[in-house]
């Protein structure tokens, strides 16, 4: 099989060219920081990349867009990292963002525009499928051999912003067989990382949140946990190491089904 | 004219307490704060007629739903039943909205129908708290006390249901045995009838007289408790519906204090004119109950306690403390604690007590993964995470109070702008000898 090098563009560089690129492809810090995580956004730079998309990230001028401080009660941190993506953005010209992570996701749709900031906020689950749905991304569904997969419904993309449907119609496409867990979409529970908890030990309960979560997934006998946020990826992960269950069942990110089903 | 008098008399008194008790409710709104402006009147009713009338939250639970949404409709029909009593006993008619011909024989079969169907379910809803041990109706939150009001509630309306079947049992009898033509139409009542087989009309008539008198003063007795119960419910659901926080629930209110103050921060130029913005600064986020927003009380009051929120909340499902009804009812009871002190005293009345730590632990508060399952679960559409991180709000940004691992992220965010202690020169690692299979 032969390869080719991905350059993958930077926001800066573009523009001293003279270029303005169609999409600012928010990396996010899980996506900069989290080895698992890196994976997911090499398969989904992969996927723009087969697409041709025009696309930047912000590369070293990425910062925090202080969603976790917000979630934890520090509005004055949140604002002052808001204010300064949006000057960031408005030099750069940014119309339209599109995002792999829920949180940043929904920070930048739902509450940038109170501190000014206007975008078309795209995530990735809504984009891949509107590619697929359009015939620009040919998913192989026999490349996974109808394995059995499950999905995990991110809070922030689920309750938050009413995704539920893009998901399972991509992962329907992958696989004849996708089977819902018991608890799912609206009723889906939490992975147990919201709201900052992915940064602190749990408070003392009987139990913790992923664990039971986990519990969900396993009582599917999925083969495949599909998820779409960083943050339940480590939980899930954690919880399938905690069962003794990471050799048997694997916790991959849409972007990496998608990716493997077209061998990029 | 004395039956009139009566009546009169009654209904005077049951306005002038619900009043004095609507009025003193109104002056602890007072003190809130604003929440939003109420636009949007279109959106407004289509959630009012989808989430309140079609009860479409309720039916997440589909069976007891079911149940619920019968009490609920039941309500919205026998209203206009009530409404006609209400005429006749003031102006001494009988049965005064005959003249809606077809529509009065809906109206009053229907009234018939779901007084039955009512009380079957409150039966239900009584047996399920007397005689099961359902997980949601119990918690920490829920005193002896929580679980007496509940019972008195459902009794009065068993007993307003059982009173509405007899008065029209009764009308029934009468009507036939004295050999009048009756008017209206009582399906059920008219099957409970046929099971009585002698009696005197004058009987039929005490027991129809009766009931209406039962019927009519259990409704004002009920209507005047009701401010004073979790089944306020009752008359505030349906507006709590109407004023719904229209956003996604993942959208969090902008605090526009704050962002006056990071602005002077980041500008230079303004940060030497600050006298021009200087307002005075209240409190930042909610450490009591009059910094709560007037939404958030009437979210506290129109909760019935059901327990759907806590009942599908991580954290309380993995044994943590953290319970969003307990939130909501600790709201309530503070305002009740504190609100007739800053009535009589100001607002600047301090009694030592808030509703942080005093009845919300920050434990509970830091339990909190804001994945809103609770406000998607509530059947008024009740939000209690903005709370929450309202009061989270007030812990750090007042009292710099935070688990010390949250106070690193906040360091880490301020220092390298990641949550996690990575530099922004690494921030291209992941992009690093990255590839693409040529087909």
């Amino acid at each position: 099989m032969e390869t080719r090098k991905i350059e993958v563009p930077i926001m800066a560089d573009l523009f001293a060219k003279g270029e303005r690129p169609e999409y600012l492809f928010w990396v996010g810090c899980a996506g900069a920081f989290d080895d698992r995580y890196k994976k997911v956004v090499r398969a989904f730079t992969r996927i723009l990349t087969h697409l041709n998309v025009s696309f930047a990230v912000l590369g070293k001028e990425e910062t925090c867009n202080g969603d976790p401080a917000r979630r934890a009660g520090n509005e004055m941190l949140y604002q002052m990292q808001a204010l300064q993506l949006i000057e960031i953005f408005r030099r750069y010209e940014v119309k339209k963002i599109i995002t792999i992570c829920p949180h940043c996701f929904n920070i930048f749709k739902n509450e940038y525009p109170d501190l000014g900031g206007n975008y078309e906020v795209v995530n990735y689950l809504q984009f891949l499928n509107k590619n697929i749905e359009e015939g620009n991304l040919k998913i192989d569904s026999k490349s996974l051999d109808n394995i059995s997969i499950t999905y995990h419904d991110p809070c922030y993309l689920g309750r938050a912003n009413d995704i539920y449907d893009e998901p399972r119609s991509i992962l329907k496409k992958l696989t004849g067989n996708f089977v819902e867990m018991h608890r799912n979409k609206s009723f889906a529970l939490c992975c147990g990382a919201g709201g900052a908890q992915m940064f602190k030990e749990a408070e003392k309960g009987d139990k913790e949140v992923f664990i039971e979560r986990t519990e969900d997934a396993l009582k599917t006998d999925a083969k495949i946990i599909a998820t779409a946020c960083p943050f339940c990826m480590t939980m899930l992960t954690d919880g399938l190491k905690y069962k003794n269950k990471e050799q048997e069942i694997r916790n991959l990110d849409i972007a990496e089904l998608i990716a493997q089903s077209i061998d990029l | 004219m004395t039956k009139q008098i009566i009546f009169a008399i009654s209904l005077l008194i049951t306005f002038g307490v619900f009043s004095y008790s609507i009025n003193r409710i109104v002056r602890f709104f007072r003190l809130t704060r604003p929440a939003f402006p109420i636009r949007d009147f279109g959106k407004r009713i289509n959630v009012m007629l989808t989430v309140a009338f079609g009860q479409t939250k309720i039916f997440r639970r589909p069976v007891i739903g079911l149940f619920h949404a019968f009490v609920f409709w039941g309500f919205c029909v026998i209203i206009f039943g009530s409404i006609e009593m209400v005429i006749d006993g003031l102006t001494g008619t009988g049965r005064v909205l005959i003249f809606l011909g077809p529509v009065y024989n809906l109206i009053m079969a229907s009234g018939d129908i779901f007084a039955l169907l009512v009380a079957i379910s409150i039966i239900i809803f009584l047996s399920r708290r007397l005689f099961f041990h359902i997980k949601r109706f119990e918690g920490i939150e829920m005193k002896k006390i929580s679980h007496i009001d509940a019972n008195i509630a459902l009794s009065i309306i068993l007993l307003l249901m059982i009173s509405l079947l007899t008065m029209n049992t009764g009308y029934i009898e009468y009507m036939k045995l004295t050999g009048e033509t009756s008017v209206g139409l009582f399906p059920v009542s008219t099957v409970i009838a046929g099971f009585i087989t002698n009696g005197k009309a004058e009987n039929f008539r005490v027991m129809y007289e009766t009931s209406w008198w039962v019927h009519i003063l259990l409704i004002f007795l009920f209507a005047n408790l009701l401010p004073y119960s979790k089944h306020f419910h009752v008359f505030l659901s349906i507006p709590n519906v109407f004023l719904s926080r229209l956003e996604p629930l993942g959208k969090l209110p902008n605090m526009d204090n704050i962002t006056r103050e990071v602005k002077l921060m980041l500008d230079p130029d303004t940060a030497f004119n600050a006298t021009a913005v200087d307002v005075p600064q209240e409190r930042f986020g909610v450490k009591d109950a009059e910094d709560a927003s007037w939404k958030n009380y009437f979210d506290s009051l129109a909760c019935t306690e059901c327990g759907r929120c806590t009942a599908v909340c991580p954290a309380n499902i993995t044994g943590k403390k953290l319970s969003p009804r307990k939130v909501m009812m600790d709201l309530r009871a503070r305002m009740k604690e504190k609100g007739p002190l800053m009535v009589k005293n100001g607002r600047d009345f301090n009694d030592n007590r808030s509703l942080l730590r005093y009845y919300i632990s920050e434990e509970e508060l830091w339990a909190c993964t804001t994945c809103n399952a609770c406000a998607k679960e509530c059947p008024i559409n009740i939000n209690h995470p903005t709370l929450i991180i309202d009061m989270r709000r007030y812990l750090v940004m007042e009292e710099a109070s935070a688990p010390g691992e949250i106070k690193a992220m906040f360091n880490n965010i301020e220092n390298n702008g990641a949550p996690w202690q990575y530099s922004a020169e690494d921030r291209m690692v992941w992009a690093k000898d990255l590839e693409i299979n040529v087909h």
